[in-house]
């Protein structure tokens, strides 16, 4: 009953931490979760500095109100996670969306559970398909990697693409990216569509032809590595970092620019490049550290700043740097919240439905009325798994185990054992010659290309034509029987024979690359 | 060197020149040198076999020389036929050709083992073996003709395509394959003819049972399989005749034959056993009477336009592109779309067709270039950046009820996932289901639009109003 039910009203608060230039919404969000069934109130100003202004929320059908008015919303859209004052405007009863890293911020989470609220936390969303379009996380990281490209390039003495001009000729500039996640991958691909050569590592061996794909050179550190069963890095094992580092050691040298992005959930950054490293760099070239936050993958980073060293390398340690492209960002993340709030409004009626059944929403669920409901039970994820694994099979098929196997193998093996051991010589003879055959007919198709699959039929039943050795042979034998039948199998093996080969031959011949 | 030896030295040279020519057809570049050393090898194989053959003969005999002109009739007749039959073949007829052809090497093989029979001149101690490879070669040549001459008769619409349900079907075969079993044995110890006789029949029931009870839609694992089957019944010949060309030969390919059936069984997430054994549309439900909602038809004239202002766009063929002749109407139209910048590409479903790669076998027929023709796996990711997916006479590989609804018939079964494009469009004759006999809930996406008639026709229309 849609009319007796009063829609629930959302506020979108401005941001209080010091640099932060986002909001949690935009005119075009608010349009989105107005056709949800939702009322909107956006606090005054919180747009600005991310370029919208008020009139442009209260064009798209928000009321523009105070900031008590909007904290006191039955559903609060922010950006980052609320402080002491902010945790107290909030009535009883009120769901909070926000950036809380609940893994990180354990007092935090004990005190919002303190308060009779629901809290959901943006970037605790479980890496499955379904789940991409609220995974802020992935949309902050694809802005900060085009952003620290445009961070580097802005102090890096020199042009990216490589050019050969009347004053000379410029070498490209090479980049290292260290870490193939979304904020890597984007920053490949920038850095890529700038000009520059370049080349990146990651511990995952299955993201190189993601590297390849946006341009880059995947440079593999020659060590086993456990594959990630929920699409998140893992931290690595002792003989892979010394691997890794010598491969630093190598690369420092000869790059102008490094970004690293590698952050493992809940951990703090791994150390990567060491001061040596930094200091085999040559003067003018830029190391980006979009782990800076987490204690930075670079030995030397700052959090916040840009350092010079003592041989002219700068080291950028922004961790804002989502931020720095406020409009985008602010796009993005409040599409983040749309998608999330659409899921949690199934009846698109402005009443908000928490489905603790759905593993997303249980997933992000911090504190249900004032209940901790962190951390929420495992997920297991199939975006790495293996491409095989994806192929279903029908259920009565259940993958042998390599006991099976071997058991399967060595029984076939005693059974052609004991069948060749108790034959005359010369049925050993041919088992032989068949055995080996069958294999090589095996391996030889092996990557048969999948469009010359109706050739390949069609010659190997010309082939199969064969028999007509057999039937030639029979041929003139005292049994009259026997000649006719002979006569007749020469007859429909030689029909197989000419007609396989010559359509084999009209069908490659019609093979063209235009 | 006796004529013998020589002969001998010929095999090996002819069977190593087939593996070569398997091995020259897995790539484009060397596919035409691959069917160049096949046919040398055969070339070599015959000329020694008939030099063999002429040895063994007493030359002044009367009836030998009659046996050589039976021999000479008998390879310029089959040579005549399937020259000319390989040259008339439209390239859609293709599948049931090879049926055929299938079809001839069961028979060769079945003749050449009752000759194993009638004419016995081994040594006492092979004697038992001899029997048994008489029977096991009779066997497999039997399953081989009638199978094959089954899968031509679905292919060419002559029976029906729909999967014959006898009750128990797998008791059945059972039955046959345990019968065939105990004759083997019963054969070898006592050997008669009418033994031999009842063997054949019943393995020839056998094989057309096994293949009558496959549905038409899934003729192009059946048809490779016959190929393999094919194979197997050379070698088996080989050993009757103790000879390592027919040996070596056959498990070449009767080893091939099944590794890609394999293949194919793996891309339409069969289970390759339950093919073999026949027991395929088991568990076919018509899931319907559901309700799928409205589907939206498409003019010719809007079709233009959504191609015209198209930046990509995925050209998805099935077999009712074969039927309708359609091909050469498509590569005109991948043409004029390429001149006006637009991207064109193909995306092929490993089934598409009733034989493996039929559609590329098509498209390059219409001088369509390779290397826009691409797989499943290559393109299937590129959906969501494409402006316009026509699909032209393809219906269950673009079924989304496969990966949506555990209760189709084929769930679970690799798709083109068309529907993430931003406009598809049908050409389909009429709403009519497909061979798996299953509704297609894409015809009802809202981004699906249906282009209804012939679909040549409609294409040609689109290409003049390009």
């Amino acid at each position: 009953m849609p009319e007796e039910t009063v829609p629930l009203r959302i506020g979108v608060v401005a941001e209080s931490a010091p640099g932060e230039t986002r909001v949690a919404a935009t005119p075009k969000t608010v349009e989105q979760l107005t056709a949800l069934g939702y009322e909107v109130l956006v606090e005054a100003g919180s747009g600005a500095r991310a370029a919208f202004p008020d009139e442009a929320f209260a064009q798209a059908g928000a009321q523009v109100g105070e900031r008590a008015q909007t904290w006191d919303a039955d559903v609060v859209l922010k950006v980052n996670a609320p402080n002491a004052e902010e945790l107290a405007r909030l009535h009883d009863g009120a769901t909070l969306l926000a950036l809380i890293a609940p893994a990180l911020n354990p007092t935090l989470v004990e005190q919002l559970a303190a308060r009779r609220i629901t809290v959901l936390a943006m970037d605790a969303v479980p890496r499955i398909s379904r789940a991409q379009s609220l995974d802020v996380l992935s949309s902050m990281a694809n802005i900060a990697g085009y952003r620290a490209v445009v961070e580097a390039a802005n102090l890096f003495g020199r042009f990216f693409t490589g050019q050969v001009t009347a004053a000379g000729k410029v070498p490209p500039a090479k980049v290292l990216v260290a870490g193939a996640g979304v904020a890597g991958l984007a920053a490949i691909g920038t850095a890529a569509s700038l000009g520059a050569i370049v080349r990146a590592t990651d511990p995952r061996p299955e993201v190189a032809e993601q590297v390849g794909s946006l341009g880059g050179q995947f440079l593999s550190v020659a060590v086993e590595q456990e594959r990630s069963t929920d699409g998140y890095a893992r931290a690595t094992t002792d003989d892979y970092n010394r691997a890794a580092a010598a491969l630093y050691a190598e690369q420092a040298a000869d790059v102008d620019i490094i970004i690293t992005t590698a952050l493992i959930p809940g951990r703090p950054a791994p150390r990567l490049i060491t001061a040596e490293h930094v200091a085999a760099m040559r003067p003018g070239s830029v190391i980006v550290d979009m782990a800076a936050s987490q204690g930075g993958n670079v030995e030397g980073t700052v959090a916040g700043e840009v350092v010079v060293t003592g041989n002219g390398v700068s080291i950028v340690g922004y961790t804002d740097l989502a931020g720095r492209l406020p409009t985008q960002a602010s796009q993005l993340y409040g599409t983040n919240l749309v998608n999330l709030m659409k899921l949690l409004t199934p009846a698109k009626d402005g009443q908000l439905v928490l489905d603790f059944d759905d593993v997303v929403q249980r997933s992000m669920t911090v504190v249900r009325d004032g209940v901790k409901t962190w951390p929420p039970p495992a997920v297991e994820v199939s975006v790495a798994a293996p491409a095989v694994a994806v192929v279903k099979e029908p259920e009565q098929r259940t993958p042998a185990g390599p006991g099976r196997v071997y058991a399967a193998t060595g029984v076939a093996g005693l059974l052609i054992f004991l069948l060749a051991a108790f034959s005359p010589a010369q049925l050993i003879g041919n088992l032989t010659v068949f055995a080996l055959a069958v294999v090589i007919g095996y391996y030889v198709i092996g990557k048969v290309h999948h469009a010359l699959h109706t050739p390949l039929m069609s010659v190997t039943n010309a082939i199969s034509g064969i028999i007509v050795v057999g039937a030639l042979l029979q041929i003139g034998h005292e049994n009259t029987v026997v000649t006719v039948l002979a006569a007749l199998a020469v007859f429909l093996a030689s029909i197989n024979i000419f007609g396989g080969f010559a359509v084999t031959r009209r069908m490659l011949s019609m093979f063209s690359k235009g | 060197m006796t004529a013998e030896s020589a002969a001998q030295a010929a095999y090996i040279v002819a069977a190593l020149l087939f593996v070569l020519s398997l091995a020259g057809l897995s790539r484009h570049e060397t596919s035409r040198s691959g069917a160049l050393s096949g046919i040398i090898g055969m070339a070599i194989a015959l000329v020694a076999t008939v030099a063999l053959a002429v040895d063994h003969l007493d030359l002044d005999d009367g009836k030998a020389l009659v046996g050589l002109l039976l021999m000479a009739i008998a390879v310029a007749g089959g040579a005549a036929v399937g020259l000319a039959r390989a040259r008339k073949v439209e390239m859609t007829a293709m599948p049931e050709l090879i049926a055929v052809l299938h079809s001839f090497v069961g028979l060769a093989a079945v003749l050449v083992g009752w000759n194993g029979y009638l004419q016995e001149d081994v040594a006492p101690d092979m004697r038992t073996i001899h029997h048994a490879e008489v029977f096991i070669g009779v066997f497999i040549g039997a399953v081989t003709f009638t199978g094959s001459i089954v899968a031509y008769g679905k292919l060419a619409g002559r029976l029906r395509s729909a999967p014959l349900m006898l009750p128990g079907k797998n008791l059945l075969n059972l039955g046959a394959l345990g019968a065939l079993g105990v004759l083997t044995l019963v054969f070898t110890a006592s050997p008669n003819l009418g033994l031999l006789t009842a063997g054949t029949l019943i393995a020839l029931i056998l094989g057309w049972h096994l293949v009558a009870s496959i549905g038409g839609g899934d003729m192009p694992v059946v048809v490779s399989m016959l190929n393999s089957y094919s194979g197997w019944a050379a070698a088996a010949s080989g050993f009757l005749l103790n000879n390592n060309l027919l040996i070596v030969t056959g498990a070449l390919v009767g080893s091939s034959g099944a590794y890609l059936s394999y293949i194919m069984c793996q891309a339409m997430n069969r289970s390759f056993i339950s093919v073999i054994a026949g027991g395929f549309g088991m568990e076919q439900k018509v899931s319907d009477g559901q309700d799928y909602g409205e589907h939206r038809e498409i003019l010719v004239e809007d079709a233009v336009q959504l191609l015209k202002e198209a930046s990509s766009v995925i050209i998805v063929p099935g077999y009712g592109m074969a039927v309708a002749q359609a091909q050469y109407p498509v590569a005109d139209l991948t043409k004029r779309l390429r001149e006006r910048n637009i991207q064109v590409r193909f995306g092929i479903h490993p089934v598409a067709g009733r034989l493996p790669g039929h559609m590329n076998v098509l498209l390059a027929d219409a001088r369509v270039p390779y290397d826009v023709v691409l797989e499943m796996d290559e393109i299937n990711d590129d959906f969501p950046q494409t402006s316009v997916v026509l699909v032209i006479g393809a219906n269950d590989t673009v079924n989304p009820a496969a990966l949506d609804d555990p209760g189709s018939p084929i769930a679970g079964m690799p798709v083109l996932r068309v529907w993430e494009a931003s406009d598809v469009i049908v050409f389909k004759r009429s709403m009519a289901v497909g061979y798996a006999g299953v509704q297609n809930p894409l015809f009802f996406k809202e981004n699906t639009q249906m282009l209804f008639g012939d679909a040549k026709q409609r294409v040609e229309e689109i290409v003049r109003a390009l």
